[in-house]
């Protein structure tokens, strides 16, 4: 226990005179979290219309006035030519275009059923799903309006229609802040632990000290726990920060324990930060452990579930993923702040983590060799 | 010294990398309290068996002890006996002198109060009371070589393994270290040394010479010198190294 405590001082006095690791451990993940959290947004607030009025008539009118009073939209500009607002789409000035033709006033007066075309900007298929259902319930809503007025009128045939209202449970704005920005603190957290074990004990290769740590009797499990504790702590520090930024500034509602978070977050990081300490006993130069480490880190998170949900990857996809910790991270994470979900919730993925905290350090212990 | 204990056995030590063979038989024994220069050109395998005397590699075969402990099974009690100082150089750059004495004080065992004590008499020693506080990164290399020579022997090792001690300092300096390497050799500490230095190597108790992995000259300088008909050490070394192929 005692080398434990001197080979904790030498590495807490080394991470704080390194000038150029502190601002990265402490004042990038900050700005990261409040740039990304506000920067990579799925809300949709603001989509370019063109619309081609070939009709003029009021009724089109109306529906394009429900258009400009949306937030959502932007009319940008009403042509009479889809040629002319094809051009725009290819400028990417435009995401969607809305067709009248010429017949759509009198159809809707002889209540024929009327039509619009919408053309769609597709090139990002999340994003172009999101127009078509805003478009579509924009056009939904007018139809209502006018289905309405016909009965008012009073043709003897009452129009029925069925209107289905939604709650979205646990998140009921449907914002992308809540959701976001605990998959972003996991991220965090991760891309910090990672790196900064990984480049650690090659550092130690490169600059030779490591010979001299190699003779003398240091148990090979004394020297990674020194390398382990501090960057837990750290890991544990920059997720304190992180959920007091999302608490008081993004004022996120914390619906579960945050002990909680913090008992996931210590299995957690002990199996990140033993893959990063077996990438660096495994490597040679912090350059290699640097693009090893990268090469990991791309793949889990973009199958972590961050961005895309993890349901719509394919059936291998879903697989590979059990073998993700992050996907477990994201996934517990937003279960305990977002839906309050409670230890017997996660217990599955506490103790699927847990065993991957546990065969990664022994590895790592295992494949440190003082002995060449 | 005390010749009547050995404390480095070394017998038929071979050490080989694939086709290489870096140490291809190596004989010897070194007594306590001895100054045991290791000479030999660059590639000649000198760093490959001091590693493997300090338990950081593992010999193709042979049977080697080191401080009465095998090199094979007790590598633990092994190290705790024996010191090293590296061509790489292996003091913390980015830690005081006092934090890289109590460091390596501490590892080892020693005492708060030991550490403190050991380390005011070191610095005083070396007259560099007032560079306690500074970062090793900040004093000239031949400090730091003294600074990190009197840190390998600060658990009072047995044995002390020099590897190019004195690379690239001025005479004054080397004279200096090796007024403590003696110092230490007094105190009973066995010092293993190489060198490029010959000069150096007429400091020594007694010098191998090195060639292509084999030790091809082992005694003292003066029989040495005499048995090369040769009027110092230089000549030696020559008239042995040019013989060499493995040069690198």
């Amino acid at each position: 226990m005692r080398v434990l405590k001197y080979l904790l001082q030498k590495e807490f006095l080394q991470i704080f005179r390194n000038k150029s690791m502190l601002p990265i451990i402490f004042v990038m993940p900050i700005l990261q979290l409040c740039v990304l959290s506000f920067a990579a947004t799925y809300d949709m607030k603001n989509t370019n219309l063109y619309i081609v009025d070939k009709d003029l008539s009021s009724h089109s009118r109306e529906l394009i006035s429900k258009f400009n009073g949306s937030p959502f939209f932007t009319v940008k500009e009403i042509g009479f030519s889809v040629e002319e607002a094809e051009k725009e789409i290819y400028k990417d000035k435009i995401d969607a275009i809305l067709v009248f033709n010429d017949d759509f006033g009198k159809s809707v007066d002889l209540k024929k059923g009327a039509s619009v075309q919408v053309l769609i900007n597709a090139i990002n298929a999340s994003s172009a799903g999101l127009y078509n259902a805003y478009i579509s319930s924009v056009i939904q809503d007018y139809n209502r309006k006018v289905s309405a007025s016909i009965r008012e009128v009073g043709t003897g045939v009452p129009v029925h229609f069925v209107q289905s209202s939604y709650l979205h449970q646990f998140n009921p704005e449907m914002k992308y802040i809540p959701y976001m920005l605990p998959g972003l603190l996991v991220l965090l957290v991760t891309v910090i632990g990672l790196f900064l074990s990984a480049m650690n004990v090659v550092r130690e290769k490169e600059i030779g000290t490591i010979e001299q740590i190699n003779v003398t009797p240091i148990r090979k499990s004394q020297f990674l726990l020194a390398k382990l504790i501090p960057f837990l702590i750290i890991g544990f520090f920059e997720l304190g920060i992180g959920l007091s930024i999302a608490a008081f500034l993004f004022k996120i509602p914390f619906l579960g324990s945050v002990w909680l978070v913090y008992l996931v977050a210590f299995v957690y990081l002990i199996a990140i930060l033993g893959f990063g300490l077996l990438i660096s006993t495994q490597t040679n130069t912090q350059q290699q452990a640097m693009f090893i480490a990268w090469f990991f880190m791309v793949i889990f998170l973009l199958m972590s579930g961050l961005f895309t949900p993890v349901e719509s990857m394919p059936e291998w996809g879903q697989t590979l993923n059990i073998l993700n910790p992050i996907a477990y991270f994201i996934k517990v994470i937003r279960m305990i702040l977002l839906k309050g979900s409670g230890f017997f919730d996660i217990v599955d993925e506490i103790a699927i983590l847990t065993l991957f905290a546990v065969s990664v350090v022994s590895i790592a212990v295992n494949r440190y060799r003082k002995v060449a | 010294m005390n010749k009547d204990v050995k404390v480095i056995k070394v017998k038929n030590l071979c050490k080989k990398f694939g086709d290489f063979t870096a140490n291809n038989n190596l004989s010897f024994e070194v007594s306590k309290g001895e100054i045991f220069g290791f000479l030999g050109a660059n590639g000649a395998g000198k760093t490959t068996a001091i590693k493997i005397l300090c338990g950081l590699s593992y010999p193709t075969s042979g049977e080697i002890s080191v401080a009465g402990f095998d090199v094979y099974k007790q590598r633990e009690q092994l190290k705790r006996n024996i010191g090293y100082m590296s061509q790489k150089f292996s003091l913390y750059e980015d830690l005081t002198v006092f934090e890289n004495i109590r460091f390596y004080g501490g590892i080892y065992g020693l005492s708060k109060e030991v550490i403190h004590r050991k380390a005011d008499d070191l610095l005083k020693k070396l007259d560099l009371q007032h560079a306690r506080n500074k970062r090793i990164s900040s004093l000239p290399l031949g400090w730091k070589q003294k600074l990190a020579f009197s840190v390998a022997i600060f658990h009072n090792p047995e044995i002390v393994f020099l590897d190019e001690p004195t690379g690239g300092v001025d005479p004054v300096t080397r004279r200096q270290f090796w007024d403590l390497i003696y110092e230490a050799a007094r105190g009973g500490i066995t010092i293993f040394v190489t060198t490029h230095y010959m000069d150096e190597a007429e400091y020594c108790d007694r010098v191998s010479i090195m060639v292509d992995g084999k030790i091809e000259a082992l005694d003292t300088p003066a029989k040495l010198k005499e048995d090369f008909n040769a009027g110092d050490m230089d000549q030696v070394f020559l008239a042995l190294a040019r013989t060499a192929t493995n040069v690198e």
